[in-house]
């Protein structure tokens, strides 16, 4: 066992991990935040993508034990207590969910594409989720919501 | 207040945003992996690496030295259960059932077959100690192809079917259609194979098993489309238990596709171990397993022929088909490429004489059960590209063929001569003309042969389909013969609580299809009551009405029709209260916007708060009337509905790369009467790139040892957004007669469309090498190589 000292969404935790632990399953089995979720063995699918240090890693392939010290935010620390995230708010409004389990991870990398891209055309989107799979939207919605939270976010900005 | 105001719907109609997201979008859904029970057993599965073998021994005495584990169980242990059922044997013909065991015994038939169940204290150390599972086998030979496990000597996996055949199933006219073929100006045949996919819903399955010693009581929760029906299947069929005795949870659910709907192996292992060990056992496949181990779709070998005239009309269709089923039967496998396949090949077309024979087929490959469309996307397959053949032929407009052969409004109801039931309404042309004129297909051709004399080669592709949604009524799939042994009703209950608060429970099991806001715009309107008020809840056993569950896109036309047909109930009891609240003739209450009031004292009105309330309280009932506003409806309905539309794709194919570049889909699409637009869209779009990665991307592979090459998400090529095209959506309306709500369905129309349209495109496209047909997927090595064969 190794004690790790990792902030997740604000909050320090201090936690004996095997080295082998990966981080996802600190997440969901030693913090219990299960908003992460795990959808293949192969780093494929994206439905654990978190940002570390602010950039979005897959949790699936990252150790815990890498963590230690850093600053993990997960699908739980996006809102702003009752205020959601554009791009939370941009998947609701643009029905770029079904059955919401790639939808976490989907919606933290599309938040690192757009501290990246601020404002990316479709094409761009399309590529930068490239790392995200979905079932079941055939992701023209998830388009439609990551561009209407660049557009919300940007008029935020101009403000 | 004044009651006489119109009725307008206020709900019905609207794109409402999805009352499902708060919880999805902010990490705080409950999914199976996220259920912790205190002292819970983490199962790995010891699992085959051979497709056939025999299990000579099981060592797992350094498994049970690791720390931390507790027990290790084979099929041996599990004698004193059942296999899993077939529930739905293919009618009117022999079936050679047999299905998988909790665990293997004595035989491994596919790669991935679980041989032992290794439970422990923590997920990493059942893995670990799994992989100390000692297993011997002694290897049998293979066979994975449908059509060669059929031949003389081939390798046999089950004593009781021989030249492992399942069954032979026929439907339409055999004499007729050979008549029609002997005589015909033009014949095509065509052999077409609709390879194997994995539905890969994004969240894998799996199920958790908590047993109540003092009750011995279980509780399940499970990754299910169907809770009703594993509580049905897995006490009267698996364990010998009362119903009563099991209770069923499906928490959300990440994704089905049909891979959800059946009875796995896990719920029956967690369910024996959780019993024998007294503690709550959870099992979540990975997502090889997955892949392995889980339902595949589709994976049928045809041979189709069609014929016709040289001026366009078809005359005869006939089909012969090998289903690959698998190393075992799944819950309704045999009812896939029969009853939802052959009975619906001719499409939306009026074809005289059909007759199509299917020849289910044991082989050393994964289970192959419903995927999303089961059965229609390869019927819509196969007669989308036949006419395209045909009308290549014959060197006919493809859009013409269609407009000449279809089936006419006044055609219907229409009896297609395959067994189906009727077609219920239809006006297929609108949709084509809407479609054609959205693609600019009347430019097309033009743009094409400049383009072509440019070398750059673009083709467009045209699918009409009709898909029969619904799946449920007594008459057609619990006909006695057809081999389902009951009609697959759907249930509703509708509670008004004393504050006018309404709770709806149902036997639908949504899990991703917003029905929960669907069914809640229907309860809201029907009811006249604030859209907030309506509360609907589904997932448990123990509180729910019995229901078969959401699948063949059927929950809003079974489920919503049985929810509408509660709140009738409701609105009539609260017409006779009101009747007795207002002392007035019960004859001259309306009800409607919420509230009951006089026929021409509309000051005279009870809203369905007060109403309820009075209901609730009691008191002053009128004589014999129970308190409480409380109704459950079952839903049998009398007929499927025939959702259809036309869809084109225009692509551009480069000959020297192989790529196939879909620059444009277009979707019409008729689902009747929408309740939410925005949940009618998604949906369509959902089904519409299943149906491109068709087409495009995916083929379960196994090779001839059996093995699954495509058997990780790195192999494996579901669409990621950027091979995913933008995808333009219009509709047209033709209410289904069938139900009161004049809907269709939506959940697997885009699926059963779009492969073909891709498909006649890419053909489009490569017609100036001479391609006519090829087989899906349109990879850029068989892309290449048709172009290069030529």
């Amino acid at each position: 066992m190794t004690t790790i000292t990792v902030t997740v969404n604000g909050k320090p935790y201090t936690r004996d991990v095997e080295p082998r632990t990966l981080l996802v399953h600190f997440l969901r089995e030693n913090l219990n935040l299960t908003g992460t979720h795990i959808g293949c063995d192969t780093s494929q699918c994206g439905a654990c993508v978190v940002h570390l240090n602010g950039v979005s890693v897959k949790s699936c392939t990252t150790l815990a034990v890498q963590c230690d010290g850093a600053e993990v935010t997960t699908i739980e620390g996006l809102a702003d207590g009752a205020i959601l995230h554009p791009l939370q708010e941009g998947f609701w409004e643009k029905h770029g969910l079904q059955c919401g389990y790639c939808t976490p991870g989907m919606i933290m990398a599309a938040a690192d594409l757009l501290k990246n891209n601020p404002n990316p055309s479709d094409d761009e989107i399309r590529h930068g989720l490239e790392g995200n799979l979905c079932r079941c939207t055939g992701y023209e919605n998830i388009v439609r919501a990551v561009r209407y939270a660049a557009e919300k976010m940007n008029t935020v900005n101009a403000d | 207040m004044t009651a006489e105001t119109e009725l307008k719907p206020r709900y019905i109609g609207q794109s409402m945003k999805r009352r499902e997201d708060p919880q999805l979008i902010t990490g705080k859904g409950n999914y199976i992996d996220d259920i912790k029970l205190a002292g819970m057993l983490h199962v790995a599965l010891v699992r085959s690496p051979y497709a056939h073998a025999t299990i000579k021994s099981i060592d797992a005495s350094k498994a049970l030295a690791h720390p931390g584990v507790v027990a290790v169980f084979t099929g041996d242990d599990m004698m004193d259960i059942n296999p899993l059922p077939c529930a739905w044997a293919a009618g009117r013909v022999k079936n050679n059932v047999n299905t998988p065991r909790a665990l293997a015994v004595g035989t491994v038939r596919h790669v991935g077959e679980a041989v032992a169940m290794v439970l422990a204290d923590d997920r990493y150390i059942a893995r670990d100690a799994a992989d100390m599972v000692d297993v011997e086998y002694d290897p049998l030979p293979v066979v994975v192809d449908a059509k060669e496990a059929t031949a003389p000597g081939a390798p046999q996996l089950h004593e009781n079917a021989p030249n492992n055949i399942v069954m032979e199933w026929d439907a339409g006219d055999k004499a007729a259609t050979d008549a029609a073929f002997a005589s015909a100006e033009v014949t095509i045949s065509e052999p077409i194979i609709n390879q194997r996919l994995i539905p890969t819903p994004m969240e894998t399955r799996g199920s958790i098993t908590r047993y109540d010693e003092a009750t011995g009581e279980f509780t399940v929760w499970m990754t299910s489309q169907a809770p009703h029906v594993m509580r049905l299947l897995l006490t009267a069929f698996v364990f010998g238990i009362p119903e009563t005795k099991l209770r069923c949870i499906s928490p959300n659910v990440g994704g089905g596709f049909g891979q959800k709907i059946f009875c796995y192996n896990d719920m029956a292992f967690t369910m024996w171990a959780s019993r024998k060990l007294a503690r709550p056992v959870k099992f979540v496949e990975d997502r090889a397993e997955n892949y392995k181990a889980s339902t595949h779709g589709r994976d049928h070998i045809t041979d189709a022929e069609i014929c016709g005239t040289k001026d366009g009309m078809i005359s005869g269709l006939r089909v012969k088909t090998y289903a690959n089923l698998g190393g075992y039967l799944s819950t309704i496998a045999p009812g896939i490429p029969t009853t939802l396949y052959g009975r619906i090949i001719s499409g939306v077309y009026k074809i005289p004489s059909a007759y199509c024979h299917v020849t289910g087929v044991y082989t050393n490959t994964a289970m192959v059960d419903a995927y999303r469309g089961a059965g229609r996307p390869e019927a819509s397959y196969l007669i989308e590209r036949m006419i395209d053949r045909f009308a290549t032929e014959i060197g006919m407009d493809p859009a013409e063929v269609r407009r000449k052969n279809f089936i006419q409004p006044e055609d219907f109801p229409y009896q297609n001569g395959l067994g189906m039931l009727p077609y219920d309404s239809g006006n297929y042309e609108p949709a084509l003309n809407k479609a054609l004129e959205m693609a600019g297909y009347a430019d097309f051709r033009k743009a094409q042969a400049e383009a072509r004399a440019n070398g750059t080669y673009l083709g467009i592709g045209i699918s009409s389909y009709v898909e029969v949604c619904g799946v449920a009524p007594s008459a057609w799939i619990g006909l006695a013969g057809e081999g389902w042994g009951a009609g697959l009703f759907e249930s509703a209950n509708v509670r008004v609580h004393l504050t006018g608060k309404v709770a709806v429970t149902t036997g639908s099991l949504p899990h991703g299809q917003g029905l929960e806001t669907t069914f809640a715009q229907v309860v809201a309107d029907e009811l006249g009551v604030p859209y907030d008020d309506v509360q609907i809840q589904w997932g448990d056993t123990q509180g729910t009405p019995f229901g078969y569950g959401t699948y063949g896109s059927r929950s809003l036309t079974v489920g919503g029709t049985a929810i509408k047909k509660s709140v009738d109930k409701i609105k009539e009891k609260a017409k006779k209260l009101a009747a007795h609240m207002l002392e007035a003739n019960e004859a001259d209450i309306v009800f409607e916007n919420g509230t009951a009031y006089v026929k021409g004292s509309p000051d005279k009105v009870k809203t369905i708060g007060e109403i309820a309330l009075q209901a609730s309280v009691a008191y002053s009932l009128p004589e014999g009337m129970e308190p409480f506003l409380d109704e459950t409806s079952y839903y049998d309905p009398p007929n499927c509905t025939f959702p259809f539309g036309t869809h084109i794709s225009i692509v551009e194919v480069d000959p020297d790369t192989g790529m196939v570049d879909l620059k444009r889909y277009i979707a019409v699409d008729d689902c009747g009467n929408q309740i939410n637009p925005l949940v009618v869209e998604g949906q369509i779009h959902g089904g519409i790139v299943q149906g491109i990665a068709q087409a495009l991307y995916e083929r379960a592979v196994y090779n001839e040892d059996g093995q699954l090459l495509s058997g990780t998400l790195m192999d494996y090529a579901i669409p990621t957004a950027e091979m995913s095209p933008h995808i333009e959506t219009d509709h047209t309306v033709t209410p289904s007669p069938v139900n009161p709500l004049g809907v269709k369905g939506a959940g697997e129309a885009g699926t059963i469309a779009s492969a073909q349209c891709v498909m006649n495109a890419v053909i489009d496209a490569l017609s100036p090498f001479g391609v006519k047909h090829m087989q899906m997927p349109a990879s850029p090595e068989r892309v290449w190589k048709a172009v290069h064969s030529k």
